[in-house]
């Protein structure tokens, strides 16, 4: 039986948009207000699960073509990267460093290296998450 | 004044909460539950949402949009389980 599925297929091209958008919000805003690296990359995967839902997964993997085991190595190298950058500064491991900075178009921005500690939580979060899926959702 | 009738809608809300309980646990078919369960979510949306104003912080904001995500994500799964038989299909047929 063929199906027809083209309002789910035509919602899911907008709506992951707008997901995907929602997640790095809530990552970018996990300094100062509720979200971060955990819940940006948990809905991250939740877009990347309603696309699997709409298509199929070899076309999932065609538009992403993304090994999650790599991406969640290259997330822990994040983390343990930034945390043992600390020791080339002579402080403590896990020592974070701030300061403002005068970007081009932004102006003046505080950056934080927690962000890059979080950004390899996202990703080990996604890819965590998608391997997960991946391995026990599959139909054969 | 404000929080009388927000205290009224949370109330309102939670008796439609019960009744929409009451057809999770009767339903007599499937589909009846997965809907019951989507309404559900909405509803807890709209508690997330009179909540934020009684205890006046919009720290809660961003869970309204996530919980809309996560109900929408939970029941097109649900539904596509139910119609197919499978959840993530590995190749389509056309």
């Amino acid at each position: 039986m063929k199906t027809n599925d083209i309002i789910l297929q035509t919602t899911t091209k907008v709506v992951v948009f707008i997901i995907i958008l929602f997640s790095i919000f809530i990552f970018f805003k996990g300094h100062y207000t509720p979200g971060g690296g955990f819940v940006g990359g948990l809905l991250t995967s939740g877009a990347i699960v309603l696309l699997l839902l709409a298509f199929d997964m070899k076309t999932v993997a065609e538009i992403l073509p993304i090994n999650y085991i790599y991406m969640t190595a290259t997330g822990l190298l994040f983390a343990v990267g930034t945390a043992a950058g600390a020791l080339f500064f002579n402080v403590p491991f896990l020592t974070h460093a701030f300061g403002d900075v005068y970007l081009p178009i932004l102006g003046k921005t505080s950056l934080h290296t927690a962000t890059i500690f979080d950004l390899g939580v996202f990703l080990v979060v996604v890819g965590v998450t998608m391997t997960i899926i991946q391995t026990i959702g599959g139909d054969e | 004044m404000i929080e009388t009738v927000v205290l009224i809608a949370i109330f309102a809300i939670s008796v439609a909460i019960l009744a929409l309980l009451y057809r999770v646990i009767k339903g007599p078919s499937i589909p009846d539950r997965v809907v019951a369960l989507d309404a559900i979510g909405i509803n807890l949306i709209a508690i997330v949402a009179l909540t934020s104003i009684l205890l006046k912080t919009d720290a809660f904001l961003v869970i309204i949009l996530l919980l809309g995500i996560l109900s929408f994500i939970g029941t097109v799964a649900f539904s596509k389980y139910l119609e197919k038989g499978v959840i993530f299909d590995h190749d389509r047929d056309n």
